[in-house]
C-alpha cells in the first residue's frame, strides 16, 4: 500500500510538530518533520510530498501578530510550490498557529476557484476575554462541505489553546459568501443546546473565542486545505479526553482499539491521496 | 578569601603565571569575579556541604553533621541505587536521570528563582522556566523537556498592610510571575501539568518560584553512545548556541545568594525570549540525534565561567577566548562577559571534525552558534582576551578550594499557644469559610492560562471532573505517541508546618507528593524525587540572632527526609537549596518560614487505568485510606480561625509520620488497585482535612454524598473533620468492584464512609450527630471565587 507522504513544518516556534508527525503514521503516513528553511533553501521541494500540515504552536513568537511572519515567509518564499500544490490536488491543513498561518498567508479562506492568490481574507483575533485558554471544546463538522479533510465527521470533543482564535471577516456579506459556499468546515457547539442556531455566537466558554457564526475551522473552495484553531491531534486517543477515567466518552469504531475521535480528520486526508494514486 | 591569599602567595602559582604572561601575585578582575561566581552559596550549596554542630536542647542530645548533603541526601539514595538497577545519572548532572524502559529515560529537574522574581516579577519568572527547560536540555548529551511543573510562594493576595521598600504587592507579584511561566511555557512548547500556589504572609519578603521540568530521552543514540553519559575529550571545540551576552543578568548568582535590600539590583535579572531558546532546542536535539554533541551544559547562574568551568572538568582544562563571544551591545568588559547570565544560551561540545556539519545545522535553524573555546588537558582554567590572558586558574582550585564552613545549630522547640476549637462551632460555614481560602480555593482561572497539553500526552489534567473544573492530584502524561505507558508528576508541599517543626515540615511535603502520585496509580516501585529547599539564613550572625534555631530546623528537616525517603525506598536524584530566603534586616527583618518543596516523578504502567480525584457515580461506595490523628498543630483551620479571633493560637501536635513503612504498604495496594482498574476515584487529604477533600470531590463529579466520619480515627470530631493527619486518602469505588477493594486492601487501614448521593447535597454526621450539610452549588461557588482572576478580587 501507497504511503503518503507528509511534511510536517517544523522551526522558529512551532510545538507541535512531534504530535501532528505522529498522527499522520497512525494512519498510514509517512510523516517527516520538515524545517521550513530546508523548503526556502532548496534543500528539500515540497513537491517531494502528498500532504502538507502546519502544526500548532507560537511562531516567531506570534511577534506582530500569530502567525504573521510565518505566513509572510511562507507566502513570498513559497509561493510558487504552494500554488503548485494545491492545483496538483494535494491536501493542506493547518491546526491552531497553522490556521492563523494559512490564513495570513491568504490561502484560507482563499479565493474563488482552485489557484491562490495569496491575499488576506480573513483574520483570528484576540478571544472575547482576552487571554490565552487550555479547555475542551465540542466541535460539529459541517456535512455539506466538500473538505477532503472533514469527510464522515460528525461532532467530536477536543482542546483548544488559544489566544488569538476569534474568526472575524471584514464584512457580513464575505461571511455570508463563505457560509453558502460550505466553507465552514467546523464549528463550535453547545452539546446542551443541540437546537440553539448555529450562527449565533455561542457564550464562553462553548465557544472560546467568540469567534464569527462560531467558526472553529474553515476549508478553501477546492476542499483541499482546511484550518482550523481546536487541536483533533490532541483527541488521538481516548485516553486523552478529560472524561476517560468517568467512563463517560463516546466510542470510537477503529481498528485501533484505543483511536480517539481526533485521528479520522488525519486518515482522511492520507486515504483521499491513496485513493488518487 | 584566606584560601585565595595563600593561593596567590604560592611560590609555584607565582611560576606559572608568569610563564602565561599574567599579573603573577594578585587575581585580575576576571578571576576574582569567576571565583565569587563559583564559589557563591548559589553555586557551591556551603551550607549543605558545612560541617554542623548540632544541638539539640529537647533532647540533649549533641551531635556532628559532616555536610547535610552526603550524610542525608546522597547517602540513602546510594544506597538505593545499589538495589536497584534504573538509577541511571543522580547528584552530577544537570538533573537525575533514570531508565523509563529499555528504550528511553527520562530526568527531573526543579529550580528556584526566587530573587529575580522579587525585583522583577515577570521577567525572573519566565528566565526561571526557561532556564530550567535548558538544565533538562543539557542533561547527558541533551534531553528533550516534555512537561513543566509550576510551585509558587506567594504573600496573601488581597494584602492590606506595609510592603518593604523595593518589593511590590503580592497581587502584582502573582500577575507579574503567572504571567512570565505562562509565556515561557507556553511559548516553548512544553506543557505545565501540574503545580501549585501557596499563601503566607511572610512571602512578602521573597516570594518563592519553584519551576520544574521534566524530560525525556532514548536511552541509546542512534551513534550508540548512551545520552546520560557526557563523552567530551582534550581538543573538542566549544561553541556558545543561542543568544547573545549581555548586560543584563549580571551578577545573578552573587545577588542571589544575599539577603534582598532596598538597593538590590534588577540589572541582575535577566531577560528572557523564549523563541530564541525554542529554535536553540530544536537544533540541539537534531544535532544530538546526528551524533555532533560531546558535551553540553546550560548557561544559567554564573554564565560561561559556570557553564566551560564545570566541562573543563571533564578533560582537565579549557582555554577560552572571550573576544570570540557574541554580545548584544559592546562596550562589556572581559569580567562582564565571562559571568554575564543572558538568557537562551547553551554551552557545546563537538569534535573538530564535526564542526562543519553543526554549524550548517545551525546556520538552517537560524540559530548563532559561536566557537569560543576549547578543552585542554593542561589542567588550567585559561581565559584569553584577544591574545592577552586574563585568567589563569587551576581547575582543582576552582572547583575543589571553596574551604568547607563549620557551622552552629542549636534545636529548641518554639512555642505557641494551643490551638482550641471554639464551642459551638458551625461547621457548614467553616466549610465553606476553608473552600474559599486562598490556599485551598481554586486557581484554575490561573492554571487555563498555561498549555497543558501541547505534545497530546497529557492523561490527567490539572483540572478534571463533570465541568472539567476539579482538583488533580498528579499529572499523568504518555509521553511515546501510541503508547499507553505514562509517567506520574506530583508535587508536595506544607510550609506552615515549619511553626511547629520543619523535621514534620519535610516529612509531610513527602509523603504529600507520594500520596498525590499514589492518587493517580503511579508504580510506587520506580519513583524518583527532587528535594527543593528554600530557607531563610540559617547561619548565626549579628543581622540573624536566630541563625541556630534555622540551622536546627535544617538538620531536622534532612534527618526526616531520610527517615521517610528510605521507608519510601523514594531515591532523591536532584536537588537545589537556596538559602538566603530574608528581606531586610533587625526588626523590619521579613523571613519565609523554612519551605521544601518534593517533586516526584515516577512510572505508571498504563495510563488508561488512572483515578481522578472527583466522584463518579450515584451508589459509589466511600472509603478512607489510612487514620485520622489528633493533630491540629498549624491546620489551615487553625490559621483561618485565629485570623478571624475565634482561637488564640495554632499550637498543638503537627501532623507526623510515625509508621511510614506501613503506610508504603497500603500506598502500594492501593496503587496496584488503581493499576487494575478497580478503583477510579483517589484524592488526597491535604489543606482542611477530610471535611476539605470530600467537598472538592463532589464538586468534581457535581454530585452529593453522605458521609459519617466516626470511626475514622481515635480522636476528636475537629481532628477528623478539619485535621491533616498524612497517610489519608478518600477513595470510591464501584459496588460490584467493593469487594475487590476490600481483599486488596487487606492489612491496611480502611474506614467506610458512606456513599455518592445523587443529590447536591455533602452530608456529613458523626454517628448520629449531624455534622454538616452543604449544597454543591455553594461549595462551588465559594470554592471557585478567591482566587477568580477573570473578575474575582485578586
Amino acid at each position: 500500500m501507497y504511503m503518503p507522504k507528509v511534511a510536517v513544518l517544523f522551526g522558529f516556534g512551532i510545538n507541535c510538530d512531534h504530535e501532528t508527525a505522529a498522527v499522520f503514521e497512525m494512519v498510514g503516513g509517512k510523516a517527516t518533520r520538515v524545517h521550513l528553511n530546508s523548503f526556502i533553501s532548496g534543500d528539500d521541494k515540497l513537491s517531494n510530498y502528498d500532504i502538507l500540515a502546519v502544526p500548532g504552536g507560537f511562531s516567531f513568537g506570534d511577534h506582530l501578530g500569530s502567525g504573521r511572519l510565518m505566513g509572510n515567509r511562507m507566502r513570498f518564499s513559497l509561493r510558487e510550490e504552494l500554488s503548485n500544490f494545491i492545483q496538483n490536488g494535494k491536501p493542506i491543513i493547518g491546526i491552531c498557529n497553522g490556521f492563523q498561518v494559512l490564513v495570513k498567508t491568504g490561502l484560507l479562506p482563499g479565493p474563488d476557484g482552485n489557484e491562490p492568490d495569496f491575499i488576506q481574507r480573513a483574520s483570528l483575533t484576540l478571544n472575547d476575554t482576552g487571554r490565552y485558554e487550555d479547555r475542551w471544546v465540542t466541535l460539529e463538522f459541517n456535512q455539506h462541505s466538500n473538505c477532503i479533510w472533514t469527510r464522515g465527521m460528525t461532532t467530536i470533543d477536543c482542546p483548544v489553546r488559544h489566544g488569538e482564535g476569534k474568526y472575524v471577516m471584514p464584512n457580513k456579506e464575505s461571511l455570508r459568501q463563505l457560509s453558502d459556499n460550505n466553507q465552514i468546515a467546523v464549528r463550535y457547539i453547545d452539546p446542551d443546546n443541540i437546537d440553539a442556531n448555529r450562527d449565533e455566537v455561542l457564550p464562553f466558554p462553548k465557544s472560546p473565542n467568540g469567534s464569527m457564526m462560531n467558526i472553529a475551522g474553515i476549508s478553501d473552495q477546492t476542499g483541499l486545505v482546511f484550518g482550523l484553531m481546536p487541536h483533533p491531534e490532541a483527541i488521538y486517543a481516548q485516553w486523552l479526553h478529560p472524561d476517560y477515567t468517568r467512563g463517560t466518552i463516546p466510542n470510537v469504531e477503529s481498528e485501533i482499539e484505543w483511536e480517539g475521535q481526533g485521528l479520522q480528520i488525519f486518515r482522511n486526508a492520507v486515504e483521499y491521496v491513496i485513493s488518487k494514486n | 578569601m584566606k584560601a585565595i591569599q595563600s593561593h596567590y602567595r604560592n611560590e609555584s602559582i607565582q611560576q606559572s603565571r608568569r610563564a602565561a604572561g599574567i599579573v603573577e601575585n594578585q587575581p585580575t578582575d576576571v578571576e576574582l569575579e569567576c571565583l565569587a561566581q563559583t564559589w557563591s552559596e548559589h553555586c557551591k550549596h556551603k551550607i549543605f556541604a558545612s560541617k554542623i554542630h548540632h544541638k539539640d536542647l529537647e533532647t540533649g542530645e549533641e551531635s556532628v553533621v559532616d555536610s547535610i548533603f552526603k550524610t542525608h541526601i546522597m547517602k540513602p539514595t546510594h544506597d538505593m541505587q545499589k538495589e536497584v538497577d534504573w538509577l541511571l545519572s543522580v547528584f552530577h548532572d544537570n538533573s537525575g536521570v533514570i531508565a523509563w524502559d529499555d528504550e528511553w529515560s527520562v530526568c527531573m529537574k526543579a529550580e528556584t528563582h526566587n530573587s529575580p522574581s522579587a525585583l522583577d516579577p515577570y521577567g525572573g519568572a519566565m528566565t526561571g522556566i526557561v532556564g530550567v527547560n535548558r538544565d533538562i536540555l543539557g542533561t547527558g548529551l541533551g534531553a528533550r523537556p516534555i512537561a513543566n511543573t509550576d510551585v509558587f510562594c506567594f504573600g496573601p493576595p488581597d494584602w492590606k498592610g506595609h510592603i518593604p521598600e523595593n518589593l511590590f504587592h503580592p497581587s502584582r507579584v502573582l500577575r507579574g510571575v503567572h504571567s512570565g511561566v505562562r509565556v515561557g511555557g507556553n511559548e516553548s512548547g512544553i506543557p505545565t501539568i501540574n503545580g501549585a500556589i501557596i499563601f503566607d504572609e511572610r512571602y512578602l519578603g521573597k516570594p518563592l518560584v519553584y519551576c520544574g521540568t521534566v524530560g525525556l530521552m532514548p536511552r541509546r543514540l542512534p551513534d550508540g553512545r548512551e545520552s546520560h553519559i557526557k563523552t567530551p575529550s582534550a581538543g573538542d571545540v566549544v561553541y556558545m548556541v543561542g543568544g547573545r551576552v549581555g548586560y543584563d543578568g549580571i551578577h545573578g548568582a552573587t545577588f542571589s545568594s544575599l539577603e534582598l535590600t532596598d538597593e538590590s539590583p534588577s540589572s541582575a535579572v535577566q531577560i528572557g525570549d523564549p523563541i530564541t531558546q525554542k529554535k536553540m532546542l530544536d537544533m540541539l536535539l537534531e544535532a544530538r540525534d546526528m551524533g555532533l554533541i560531546t558535551c553540553i551544559t546550560d548557561n544559567g547562574a554564573g554564565g560561561l565561567s559556570s557553564s566551560i568551568g564545570e566541562m573543563a572538568e571533564y578533560t582537565n582544562g579549557c582555554k577560552i577566548d572571550l573576544a570570540k563571544v557574541p554580545l548584544k551591545q559592546s562596550g562589556l568588559s572581559p569580567w562582564e562577559i565571562l559571568v554575564s547570565e543572558s538568557q537562551e544560551r547553551m554551552t557545546v561540545a563537538v569534535k573538530p571534525e564535526d564542526v562543519d556539519r553543526f554549524e550548517k545545522l545551525a546556520n538552517l535553524h537560524e540559530v548563532e552558534a559561536t566557537a569560543v573555546a576549547e578543552f585542554t588537558s593542561t589542567g588550567m582554567f585559561h581565559v584569553e582576551y584577544n591574545d592577552d590572558t586574563v585568567a589563569y586558574l587551576p581547575i582543582e582550585f576552582l572547583h575543589d578550594g571553596v574551604p568547607q564552613l563549620q557551622l552552629e545549630s542549636e534545636w529548641n522547640p518554639p512555642e505557641h499557644t494551643m490551638f482550641k476549637a471554639p464551642q459551638d462551632s458551625n461547621h457548614n460555614n467553616i466549610l465553606i469559610d476553608l473552600l474559599a481560602r486562598p490556599n485551598i480555593a481554586s486557581k484554575e482561572t490561573w492554571v487555563r492560562q498555561y498549555d497543558h497539553e501541547v505534545i497530546a500526552q497529557t492523561a490527567v489534567k490539572p483540572f478534571v471532573g463533570v465541568e472539567r473544573d476539579g482538583p488533580a492530584d498528579a499529572g499523568v502524561i504518555a509521553p511515546i505517541h501510541g503508547n499507553p505507558r505514562g509517567l506520574v508528576v506530583s508535587n508536595g508541599i506544607a510550609p506552615r508546618y515549619s511553626d511547629i517543626d520543619a523535621g514534620a515540615m519535610a516529612a509531610a511535603a513527602i509523603d504529600e507528593a507520594v500520596r498525590n502520585a499514589v492518587c493517580v496509580g503511579v508504580d510506587v516501585d520506580k519513583i524518583a524525587g527532587l528535594d527543593n529547599f528554600c530557607w531563610p539564613d540559617p547561619i548565626q550572625s549579628e543581622k540573624t540572632p536566630d541563625g541556630k534555631f534555622k540551622l536546627a530546623q535544617l538538620v531536622r528537616a534532612n534527618r526526616e527526609l531520610e527517615r521517610i525517603c528510605r521507608a519510601y525506598r523514594l531515591p532523591c536524584v536532584s536537588g537545589k537549596d537556596s538559602m538566603k530566603n530574608d528581606y531586610g534586616k533587625g526588626v523590619d527583618k521579613i523571613s519565609i518560614p523554612p519551605t521544601l518543596l518534593f517533586s516526584l516523578f515516577g512510572d505508571h504502567p498504563d495510563v488508561r487505568n488512572t483515578a481522578t480525584s472527583d466522584f463518579k457515580n450515584s451508589g459509589d461506595k466511600i472509603y478512607l485510606v489510612g487514620e485520622s490523628l489528633e493533630e491540629l498543630g498549624a491546620s489551615e483551620v487553625s490559621f483561618m480561625l485565629r485570623e478571624k479571633a475565634s482561637t488564640n493560637g495554632i499550637g498543638g501536635s503537627v501532623p507526623s509520620l510515625d509508621n511510614p513503612e506501613k503506610l508504603f504498604q497500603s500506598y502500594r495496594a492501593l496503587s496496584s488497585l488503581i493499576n487494575s482498574g478497580i478503583v477510579k476515584t483517589a484524592h488526597d487529604c491535604s489543606e482542611g482535612g477530610l471535611g476539605v477533600t470530600l467537598a472538592e470531590m463532589c464538586i468534581g463529579g457535581r454530585i452529593g454524598a453522605n458521609v459519617d466520619i466516626d470511626g475514622t480515627g481515635n480522636c476528636s470530631l475537629w481532628s477528623r473533620l478539619w485535621g491533616e493527619s498524612l497517610g489519608r486518602i478518600v477513595v470510591a469505588v464501584s459496588p460490584q468492584h467493593e469487594s475487590t477493594f476490600l481483599n486488596g486492601m487487606s492489612g491496611s487501614t480502611v474506614t467506610y464512609l458512606g456513599n455518592v448521593e445523587d443529590s447536591q447535597l455533602l452530608n456529613i454526621i458523626d454517628g448520629y450527630e449531624e455534622i454538616i450539610s452543604v449544597d454543591v452549588s455553594t461549595m462551588v461557588n465559594s470554592w471557585q471565587r478567591t482566587l477568580d482572576m477573570t473578575g474575582g478580587g485578586v
